[in-house]
């Protein structure tokens, strides 16, 4: 088992209190596979795929345990996280490419940060220049100024570099946000690639576009205002979704030959509540059209045959669906 | 002079952005400014100082026995309580206090007024150079870097040999006309970087003349960035006027803080231990200036949510 | 009717400026009242470049664009106004259209004394009410609120219903809902097509495909400043026949059918044509044109 994280919890100190930005969050990631983390803005996602690594000095970790590789990995201490950063667990920051160093050159950048985790940059030039061309870049790209790169070309070099010394997990937060569709699908396919290859031993994917999720990843995990809605392998997740709000994100996201004429899509109405101060109950509540009384009372978290979600109703609408299925 | 603030401007909150620190915000900005501002030590100490000094040239020539330039004392007496002699005498029997306190007045009035002009030019260039662009833009700067080389010292040579009579007022406006070239380029870069935002091309879109936007879009956004740039500006006259002074090219006809040093140098206070002729206006430079500068950082901190201890 | 002809857009690069560097290549289509148009391009391929010339906020280098036959271009002070009583715009990102120090709800007041200083106060907030109304926001809710405690969504609703006040005939949508979430994105399109219904002619810029294939009658794709592809949508996306066009319906990524497994990956981005003037288009069907060469 790769990764295992229990009822994790990380809050984000304000003046104006605790946002309770990621609660009581648990699931696994097994070896080779691709997670995709998929929600909109506030939800969590970022959150927990800086916690895994610990990278922003805002967090303050408040429980919860995260397990890679059967090891306790110290995500409540700065410094202990050292160790583990790069080597075990690496990370492709949001807006990464925008944050090359403009004034150095690809190369000496990369060996300054080599040298910086105590790696030699000498003994791993080769294994560099290899996977530099197996993502389809020329090794002389390394003396060139990062403003001469295009965006695209960015983007892969970062991702050589925070796999180079193989780690068991990498965290991609966002990395096809900014790029155009074409790039996007190379940059795409290369997470594949490297899974492929045994570069990572397993991903998480974090992004709100769920149809690059469709594409590459193995299991999707929904979330919605800190919490998890549902999880599933990628198929379920898109042809047979249980939480209603997957089911309306679904719904909502137009897809090329589908037009206004012929079929009005639905957004949510409503906004994610406030982490503030949180709602009792379920959090989707409010803007949820099958919400009942009993949705006042959190719904557990029930997991089957890998499959997961948070949701009172969501039994009725798996019956309704089986049925159907049935009847067919 | 050239410790350029890092402007808070406000930045667009990009919503995935806000993923990372979702927005709570229960008390207005203003507020929040004020409360940063009351727990900022530097600024607190800054503008006490400078309260406390601005309060003692407001009143303190009140409580001065004889006038700044008198000549009836002993000569070279040292500071004593008889005949009101506070800070003692200059070795021609003039009252120290009254000329210190005459002096840090002046200091002030040139501060605002060389500050001021400076100010209000580097304003003007700096956001018509920075709205407009183009050749206005390369005309306008040309201008600046024209005056910022030209040598001060000389033009005001030439300057006091034609007038008969120099004041305070004609001091202050030569140093005002003189030392805004750096704000002007400084408030240009700023200026640049708000045209580009969207809510100019919707003022735009709304038929507000140019005039409008700049005064009423874009200043408004660096009103903080305005208000450190002009107590830059005012330090920074009261440091040229005492340099002025000290050379010999200060106001002829009343008593200055850097003329006052400039005679004690003449007179070899220094050699001859007259220690309370130079030490007060000194140390009152000193102070005023510090005061300000302290007081800058401190607001820069205040006003920029990005250097915040949280 | 708002017509483009050959408009290029043409920057000065390099040391000493002797460079050149073309944004928009002799561009031309026309916009119809009731109508939506998408720009389809990727970055750098000088869509909103027109976005923005259309809207006179940058000037054509080459070519013109006529407003009912009058070349905007020419127009100043007091007739470039009527313009914008006519023609107005919405930008990608809802916080930077708005003065972050003001309450968002002085767009209104800025319109109500550019354009209609007669009317009085009264009569114009029951306006601005209604306005909002119309774009299904409750006034309660967004009026009297600084930027930052709305939402993208609601802030850039409130901009549709500041378009509105005016009697606007064409709207440019540059990318206005990239910086949305899903869930809220739907509904701005869906504002949009009921917008088209009422008679507005739009013009929706984007880079992605879905979208404008969901709400626009005739597509334009971009490419390099130059248009490669154009037509009504379904002809364009049912029956690409550009190999750029082609290449990037192959890229978007479907929730329904996986990407080809192609063994080739592009690489090398293209370099941009260095060239200034556009290729031909020409007509393959009724109502789609194709670039050649």
């Amino acid at each position: 088992m790769a990764l295992r994280v229990e009822h994790l919890r990380v809050y984000y100190r304000t003046l104006a209190g605790d946002v309770k930005a990621l609660d009581d969050v648990s699931f696994d990631v097994a070896d080779g596979e691709i997670m995709g983390l998929a929600g909109e803005s506030g939800c969590g996602k970022s959150t927990l795929g800086k916690s895994l690594i610990r990278l922003d000095g805002r967090m303050r970790y408040v429980g919860g345990h995260v397990l890679l590789d059967g090891e306790e990995l110290p995500v409540w201490d700065d410094e202990a996280m050292d160790r583990f950063r790069f080597r075990e667990v690496s990370i492709v920051p949001q807006y990464a490419m925008s944050a090359l160093n403009p004034i150095r050159k690809v190369g000496p950048m990369i060996r300054d940060l080599l040298r910086a985790r105590g790696v030699h940059p000498n003994g791993i030039q080769r294994e560099l220049e290899r996977r530099l061309e197996l993502v389809g870049l020329q090794p002389d790209v390394l003396g060139l100024y990062p403003i001469e790169l295009s965006g695209g070309m960015k983007q892969r070099v970062v991702l050589v570099l925070s796999t180079l010394l193989d780690p068991s997990l990498l965290i991609a937060d966002e990395i096809t946000s900014a790029l155009d569709v074409s790039t996007q699908k190379a940059v795409a396919q290369t997470l594949v690639e490297f899974r492929d290859r045994g570069f990572v031993k397993s991903l998480i994917v974090v992004t709100h576009d769920l149809a690059v999720l469709a594409q590459i990843a193995d299991t999707i995990l929904v979330m919605y205002a800190g919490k998890l809605a549902e999880k599933a392998t990628a198929e379920e997740i898109i042809s047979t979704p249980r939480h209603p709000y997957t089911r309306m994100l679904i719904s909502s996201l137009p897809e090329v030959g589908v037009r206004y004429e012929e079929k009005e899509l639905r957004g949510i109405p409503g906004r994610p509540p406030s982490l503030l101060e949180p709602p009792g109950g379920c959090r989707f509540r409010d803007r949820c059209p099958l919400a009942t009384a009993r949705c006042a009372q959190e719904p557990p978290w029930v997991e089957q045959d890998g499959r997961g979600v948070a949701c009172w109703e969501a039994e009725t609408t798996t019956t309704q669906a089986a049925l159907l299925a049935e009847t067919r | 002079m050239s410790s350029v603030p890092t402007a808070p401007l406000a930045s667009p909150s990009d919503p995935t952005q806000v993923e990372a620190v979702p927005v709570a915000q229960p008390m207005s900005g203003f507020q929040e400014t004020l409360h940063f501002a009351l727990r900022n030590k530097k600024l607190v100490f800054g503008l006490s100082m400078t309260t406390a000094l601005l309060l003692f040239a407001l009143f303190g020539p009140l409580f001065a026995r004889h006038g700044p330039l008198v000549y009836g004392g002993d000569l070279g007496l040292a500071p004593t309580r008889a005949g009101g002699y506070w800070f003692g005498t200059t070795l021609q029997g003039q009252d120290v206090y009254a000329q210190f306190v005459t002096g840090l007045r002046l200091a002030f009035i040139v501060g605002a007024l060389g500050g001021g002009i400076a100010a209000i030019i580097g304003m003007v260039i700096g956001f018509t150079a920075g709205y407009r662009a183009g050749w206005v833009d390369e005309c306008l700067n040309m201008l600046t870097n024209v005056v910022l080389v030209i040598p001060t010292f000389a033009l005001l040579l030439v300057i006091a040999a034609y007038l008969q009579v120099r004041g305070i007022v004609t001091e202050a406006v030569f140093i005002g006309i003189t030392s805004w070239p750096w704000a002007a380029r400084a408030l240009r870069a700023q200026t640049f970087s708000l045209v580009s935002r969207d809510f100019v091309d919707m003022a735009r879109l709304s038929g507000r003349s140019s005039r409008h936007i700049i005064f009423k879009e874009i200043a408004p956004n660096m009103s903080s960035y305005l208000f450190m740039m002009f107590i830059l500006l005012f330090g920074g006259a009261i440091l040229i006027a005492a340099t002025l002074d000290f050379i010999g090219l200060g106001p002829s006809n009343t008593i200055s803080l850097g003329q006052m040093m400039q005679l004690s140098v003449q007179n070899a206070a220094l050699q001859l231990h007259l220690w309370w002729w130079f030490l007060p206006p000194g140390l009152g430079i000193m102070a005023i200036v510090g005061s300000l500068y302290v007081m800058n950082v401190g607001l820069d901190e205040v006003f920029n949510p990005k250097l915040r201890e949280m | 009717m708002l017509r483009l002809d050959d408009v290029s857009k043409t920057y000065h690069v390099g040391s000493f400026g002797r460079g050149r560097l073309a944004a928009v290549r002799e561009v031309s289509f026309e916009l119809k009242a009731g109508e939506v148009l998408s720009l389809i391009g990727e970055s750098g391929s000088g869509k909103s470049t027109i976005g923005r010339m259309v809207l006179r906020l940058l000037q054509p280098t080459g070519g013109s664009i006529t407003y009912d036959d009058a070349d905007i271009g020419k127009l100043r002070g007091g007739a470039l106004k009527e313009y914008y009583r006519h023609v107005q715009g919405v930008f990608q990102d809802p916080f930077s259209s708005y003065n972050p120090i003001f309450k968002a709800d002085r767009i209104f007041g800025l319109v109500h004394a550019g354009f209609f200083p007669g009317i009085s106060r009264k009569e114009w907030d029951q306006r601005v009410r209604a306005s909002l109304e119309s774009v299904a926001l409750n006034p309660d809710d967004v009026l009297h609120k600084y930027p930052h405690q709305l939402s993208g969504g609601q802030l850039q609703r409130l901009l549709v219903a500041r378009a509105l006040l005016l009697d606007i005939r064409y709207l440019v949508a540059d990318e206005i809902i990239s910086m949305l979430d899903a869930s809220t994105r739907i509904d701005v399109l869906n504002l949009l097509a009921d917008l088209k219904a009422r008679g507005l002619g739009i013009l929706f810029v984007t880079h992605d495909l879905s979208l404008g294939n969901y709400i626009s009658d005739r597509t334009i794709i971009l490419r390099h400043g130059c248009i490669v592809e154009m037509g009504a949508t379904e002809k364009v996306f049912g029956d690409p026949r550009h190999p750029y066009t082609q290449d990037l319906l192959a890229s978007v990524p479907l929730l329904h059918t996986r990407w080809e497994q192609d063994g080739s990956r592009r690489v090398a981005e293209p370099r941009p044509d260095p060239r200034l003037e556009a290729p031909r288009l020409v007509p393959v069907e009724d109502d789609h044109f194709v670039a050649t060469g």
